[in-house]
């Protein structure tokens, strides 16, 4: 189905496989972070489960782009040789664990939003996008069972642990209004139905958190300033610090198996 | 087993069962605050790679359990008693296979 692309849909569904691939490789490579510093044992090896999912889901998605792109790169490539300004995730992402709270709720924004997200994907005509979120979604009920739980257990738990929580929501609240922006490159896929309307999952999105921090007994910020520059490869300072880490080994040693 | 809780949580054991009709079988122990949370760890835990069909998961400190010291007045078969043994009973050709 990618040989038959012209040039525009081509360059725009390139684009936006590197979001979607890219959303969930920087996610994932922050989760697996904890990989040995969780509260418990059993944390550990849920957060590190989470953490494979996405790099798998990201995976597929590079992969892709790479067919699409047809430049002979690989997903390796995109994943250790792309720069900072040419990774298009969103800046929540991005963001440093900090603590567990603060994992927790840059998790839960990105599992309800991702629930409501492959649902819709999962009707594009682009087949191979269809086939791929159809396979993510059943993870996705997992990892936002476990995201929203840890949300109701601190929100409803100890002084401490809901104000903990709330401080992560307060300070992460103004990276959530990139998950509905939309750019040139979803006019051009929309058109085909390749991909769906971001604009309507916002209410639904805001519907579902509001709930949840309804019965969790915490507050939903007032600000309306929302940070945006992810789509077009601007990101935060923490983003480099983070690829540094995660390239340097494919850099170091380029070509080498193990 | 103490029943403080420690940082950890509380101790649950874990049963997995692994086709319809087995039965649920003890798989080993997690810790968690909740129920829900011991769902989720004996999932990642003991069913990462699809080993089970239904979890169920007890609080330890629920499990009524015998003690070392019952070991031989409790477990004693009393062998010395044959007519508590059913061998003077032939088994039939037909029930040999099982």
């Amino acid at each position: 189905m990618t040989n038959n692309l012209d040039n525009k849909m081509r360059e725009a569904l390139f684009e936006y496989l590197l979001r979607l691939g890219d959303d969930r490789l920087i996610l994932g490579h922050r989760l697996s972070e904890w990989c040995g510093h969780a509260p418990i044992l059993e944390e550990d090896i849920a957060l590190g489960n989470i953490a494979l999912d996405l790099i798998g889901q990201s995976s597929a998605y590079l992969s892709l782009a790479a067919e699409v792109e047809n430049k002979n790169r690989t997903e390796d490539d995109l994943s250790y040789f792309r720069n900072e300004y040419e990774f298009k995730n969103l800046q929540l992402v991005e963001q440093p664990n900090i603590d567990f709270a603060y994992t927790i709720a840059r998790q839960y924004f990105f599992d309800v939003y991702e629930g409501l997200f492959l649902e819709e994907l999962a009707k594009s005509k682009f087949e191979q996008l269809a086939g791929i979120a159809e396979k993510s979604i059943k993870e996705n009920k997992y990892h936002t069972r476990h995201s929203k739980h840890w949300v109701l257990r601190l929100g409803d738990g100890t002084e401490e642990s809901r104000n903990k929580i709330q401080t992560a929501i307060n300070d992460l609240w103004r990276f959530t209004g990139e998950f509905f922006e939309e750019t040139e490159v979803d006019e051009i896929l929309k058109e085909k139905n390749f991909a769906p309307d971001l604009k309507l999952l916002k209410q639904k999105w805001n519907e579902i958190i509001n709930s949840t921090f309804e019965e969790a007994t915490l507050s939903i910020p007032e600000s309306k300033d929302f940070a945006t520059g992810g789509r077009n490869g601007i990101h935060t300072e923490h983003l480099g610090h983070l690829l540094a880490e995660m390239q340097i080994v494919a850099r170091s040693f380029p070509g080498a198996k193990w | 087993m103490s029943t403080e809780n420690d940082s950890q949580g509380k101790l649950w054991e874990v049963f997995t069962q692994s086709k319809q009709g087995a039965p649920h079988e003890h798989a080993g122990n997690v810790h968690a605050t909740d129920a829900e949370m011991a769902l989720q760890n004996a999932r990642d835990v003991y069913s990462r790679r699809g080993e089970a069909i239904s979890i169920w998961v007890v609080p330890s400190d629920q499990i009524v359990a015998t003690s070392p010291s019952d070991e031989d007045p409790f477990f004693d078969p009393s062998n010395n008693k044959a007519y508590r043994h059913p061998q003077f009973y032939s088994t039939p050709k037909g029930v040999r296979g099982f």
